[in-house]
């Protein structure tokens, strides 16, 4: 066994962490509030919906597929969640809101899966289609509108707070939402999952080699099937959480968020190609990128550069991996 | 008899209507090391697939420990003992040795969660088993070609098999990591597991190998033993032609030569090389993996720089820089592995002759002059002798003989004077050689200098007129083939020359 050090400088995730420390510096020297309580507290609560979705993206992108689908899909689910409690008058507790929604989302996740393990089409252009699909659905069929009044039980839940941050210089308070502790409970679950259990093993194996993990014995099919079932579920959660945080069902506020997502899990150093990545990596991925869009305003970059910088991250951060792939490569031929 | 391995009786397949295998039948005896010979496309590899279950024979059956099946499903196959070990060795790449080891028996346990512990002891039980020393937390990925393939064993033996099924298990392993595979298999051999080899060529089966079984076109040839085989005959039984085993006679017109280097080094690649090449004439130059014969031929192709010496063409001094300098001076290089690559299977025979000099047919505005392109692609058809009634067919209609030809076109398109092929026939089967070393002899006659660079001793000794025999990066000896013969030639590649310095 490798030595724990080396094997930490070694890997991507460390980099990344680097990475983070060094932006957390600066922008604490140019501005002196990246350390704040409150600070910290704001970036941990934006952390929470892309966190969830991203542990979802990773799950897919290791099996060697990417899903666009899943922010149109937890709208649609979350959508007609909202509709049926609030037409139905619903006053109750917080679980049938979560059922229902979770419920939703593996129906809307076994399409993906279905096709998924039905069609030797790319995944992508599936989850394209079913993107268009979801939203149609939701836009078209079931007349999506903004919701203002959400149930009792969601509205509580978005404002419910662990403990408030407050900034001793400014006073500003910031809040630290409960479902953060749903962000830590997705993340321990998927891990638990994609480590101990032989179905995330298999879906490693997956992503490694498709024909290799058929032969191995893995049903492939059934894998996927309940692959994009599962993803379903997770991103419908943090549907739920977006609009419990909100205190309103707006439609098309989740759309769009995937690319953001995809690039945070891949710049965590989850291959594009399927078949390696971590958890912790795509966390801290997401991490970064929530820092930049928070931070940046810290240190008077306009937000309109928001975007720029993301796509320099994105493409210096898999230019790396890349150029570690050739690198890899070229000293394999040179023996050769 | 009851005390096989395994027995298939008459078994029929076909495809769409392509009669893939017509009523084969072999035996296969406890501990026996059986090789199935046959070109490409003769039926090996559904044969393979109908033993371990993944095709239903049409026809037929398949009796594995005396239990007569004519359905055998994949999970039959393996809990009766018949592994395969496939090509591209069905690892994952992106797992560790313990998990590509392990993963399967969790699987075949139906286990829902896995214990690394539990893993890590399969694991290590597994490579004990074949006597080898792996790092079990190494990424299968960073492993060398032999070593995967050891996974891939060690994984196979796990399951209690009685029968190992290895495809082209030697094709991509080093003379040593091929010693080191018969030992195992040898090894096997005496715990009673027997070895069924897929091949297609006979140098690397025929010293392990106990009985031979040679099908073509999907219908058993002969089943018979190794004394009864020699290199004709078993071309013969593998393609049903006979080739004349005739000798390359040069016809040289020209006595200047062509090409020619003078003391041309290469720091850490080789050193000191004098040749020369005269129009007609095709050398050889053979040596291990390592002496330097392919680092020679990209310093004569331009893309390895030489560090001193000299190269002269037609008794001019040039520096070949660059590729470009080397093309316009008219020396061709067609790389490992091309004669097989390079091909777009489904475009028409025509475009993928011109592809490489598309540019030549394209006309002042830009635009690519179709008939011009045509009668180009039409003249090497003829040229090479290209058996196809149109040119617009796609490439994927022609035999794999006829694909090395238009290769060959491509390369000759571009109008060299000197040709140099690194490892022409590399993973070709018998047929398809046969063809490209006529081709070539054909087009040495014609007045093309060729030089062959192969480690393949009888392709050397057969089709070139003088061979040049490189060891630790310094040529080692001249030989007329006609007067050397396979072991002395086997003899001096291998024989150990003080290192050249800088060569680890």
């Amino acid at each position: 066994m490798r030595a724990l050090p080396q094997k930490l400088v070694r890997s991507n995730e460390f980099y990344l962490f680097l990475v983070i420390v060094v932006l957390a510096i600066v922008i604490q020297a140019r501005s002196g509030q990246f350390f704040t309580a409150n600070n910290l507290v704001d970036i941990a609560n934006a952390m929470v919906v892309p966190g969830i979705f991203a542990v979802g993206a990773f799950m897919v992108l290791v099996s060697g597929g990417i899903d666009v689908s899943f922010p149109a899909l937890a709208s649609l689910a979350v959508y007609a969640t909202t509709r049926i409690l609030v037409d139905a008058g619903y006053e109750g507790d917080l679980w049938l809101p979560f059922l229902i929604v979770m419920a939703i989302g593996a129906v809307l996740g076994s399409l993906n899966g279905w096709f998924a393990s039905r069609f030797a089409v790319p995944v992508l252009i599936i989850t394209l289609g079913t993107a268009s699909v979801f939203s149609g659905i939701m836009q078209g069929a079931l007349g999506s509108v903004q919701i203002p009044n959400i149930p009792p039980a969601m509205s509580e839940f978005g404002r419910a707070t662990l403990f408030v941050a407050t900034n001793p210089d400014s006073g500003l308070t910031s809040n630290m939402p409960m479902s953060f502790l749903l962000l830590v409970g997705v993340v321990v679950a998927a891990f638990v999952m994609l480590r101990y259990t032989t179905f995330g093993r298999g879906i490693y194996a997956l992503g490694g080699d498709e024909s290799a993990a058929s032969r191995a014995g893995f049903n492939v099919r059934r894998m996927k099937f309940w692959l994009y079932v599962i993803v379903g579920v997770i991103a419908s959660i943090a549907g739920l959480v977006r609009t419990s945080m909100m205190d309103q069902m707006h439609p098309t506020n989740l759309l769009g968020m995937e690319l953001m997502v995809i690039a945070a899990v891949v710049l965590g150093g989850t291959a594009i190609t399927g078949g390696t990545g971590t958890l912790t990596g795509a966390m801290l991925g997401t991490l970064l990128i929530v820092i930049v869009q928070n931070s940046m305003i810290l240190v008077g970059v306009p937000t309109f550069w928001q975007g720029f910088a993301l796509g320099v991250l994105i493409i210096v951060g898999t230019g790396i991996s890349a150029l570690q792939l050739t690198r890899a490569r070229k000293r394999k031929t040179a023996l050769i | 008899m009851v005390d096989n391995v395994i027995a298939v009786r008459g078994v029929s397949k076909a495809f769409a209507g392509v009669q893939a295998l017509d009523t084969i039948s072999l035996e296969i005896a406890p501990g026996e090391i059986h090789c199935l010979a046959g070109e490409n496309g003769s039926g090996k590899s559904t044969l393979i697939k109908v033993i371990s279950g993944v095709h239903a024979a049409d026809e037929g059956t398949i009796e594995l420990n005396g239990k007569e099946f004519s359905k055998l499903t994949p999970m039959e196959a393996i809990s009766n003992g018949v592994q395969v070990i496939y090509q591209d060795f069905s690892v994952f790449p992106n797992l560790t040795v313990m998990e590509n080891l392990a993963l399967t028996a969790e699987l075949a346990e139906h286990r829902t969660f896995v214990n690394w512990r539990r893993m890590r002891r399969i694991a290590t039980e597994a490579i004990a088993k074949i006597n080898v020393k792996i790092d079990l937390d190494a990424k299968v990925g960073q492993l060398s070609v032999a070593q995967k393939q050891l996974v891939a064993i060690a994984r196979a033996l796990m399951s209690n098999a009685r029968l190992i099924i290895m495809d082209e298990p030697t094709t991509a392993l080093t003379k040593r990591e091929v010693d080191a595979l018969f030992g195992i298999i040898l090894d096997l051999k005496s715990r009673g597991i027997a070895t069924l080899f897929v091949s297609h060529k006979l140098e690397e089966v025929f010293e392990i190998s106990e009985r031979f079984t040679i099908i073509r076109n999907g219908k058993h040839v002969i089943t018979c033993l190794p004394e009864e085989l020699d290199h004709k005959k078993f071309s013969f039984f593998m393609t049903g032609r006979e080739f004349d085993d005739a000798r390359f006679t040069p016809q040289i017109r020209a006595t200047q030569p062509i090409l020619e280097t003078s003391r041309l080094s290469a720091h850490g690649a080789f050193s000191d090389v004098s040749l020369s090449l005269r129009p007609g004439e095709i050398l050889g130059i053979t040596g291990l993996l390592g002496s330097g014969r392919t680092e020679l031929a990209l310093a004569l192709f331009g893309s390895l720089k030489s560090d001193s010496g000299e190269i002269r063409i037609d008794g001019k001094a040039v520096v070949l820089d660059s590729v470009r300098t080397a093309i316009s001076h008219g020396i061709g290089y067609v790389p490992e592995d091309r004669l097989t690559e390079g091909l777009f299977l489904e475009r028409s025979i025509g475009s993928n002759i011109v592809i490489s000099e598309i540019d030549s047919f394209v006309s002042s505005l830009g635009v690519l002059e179709q008939d011009k392109a045509d009668a180009e692609a039409q003249r090497w058809i003829t040229d090479l002798r290209i058996a196809t009634p149109d040119a617009q067919n796609a490439v994927s209609t022609l035999s794999g003989g006829n694909q090395q030809r238009i290769v060959l076109a491509k390369w000759l398109a571009t109008k060299p004077r000197v040709l140099i092929l690194n490892g022409p026939t590399v993973g070709v089967d018998i047929g398809s050689k046969h063809d490209i070393h006529r081709v070539l002899r054909e087009l040495a006659a014609e007045g093309l200098a060729v030089i062959v660079i192969s480690d393949d001793i009888p392709e050397v000794i057969q089709n070139c007129n003088r061979v040049l025999v490189m060891n630790a990066g310094r040529i080692v000896s001249e030989l007329d083939p006609t007067q050397t013969s396979e072991l002395e030639l086997a003899a001096l590649m291998s024989k150990d020359v003080q290192t050249l310095e800088g060569i680890s």
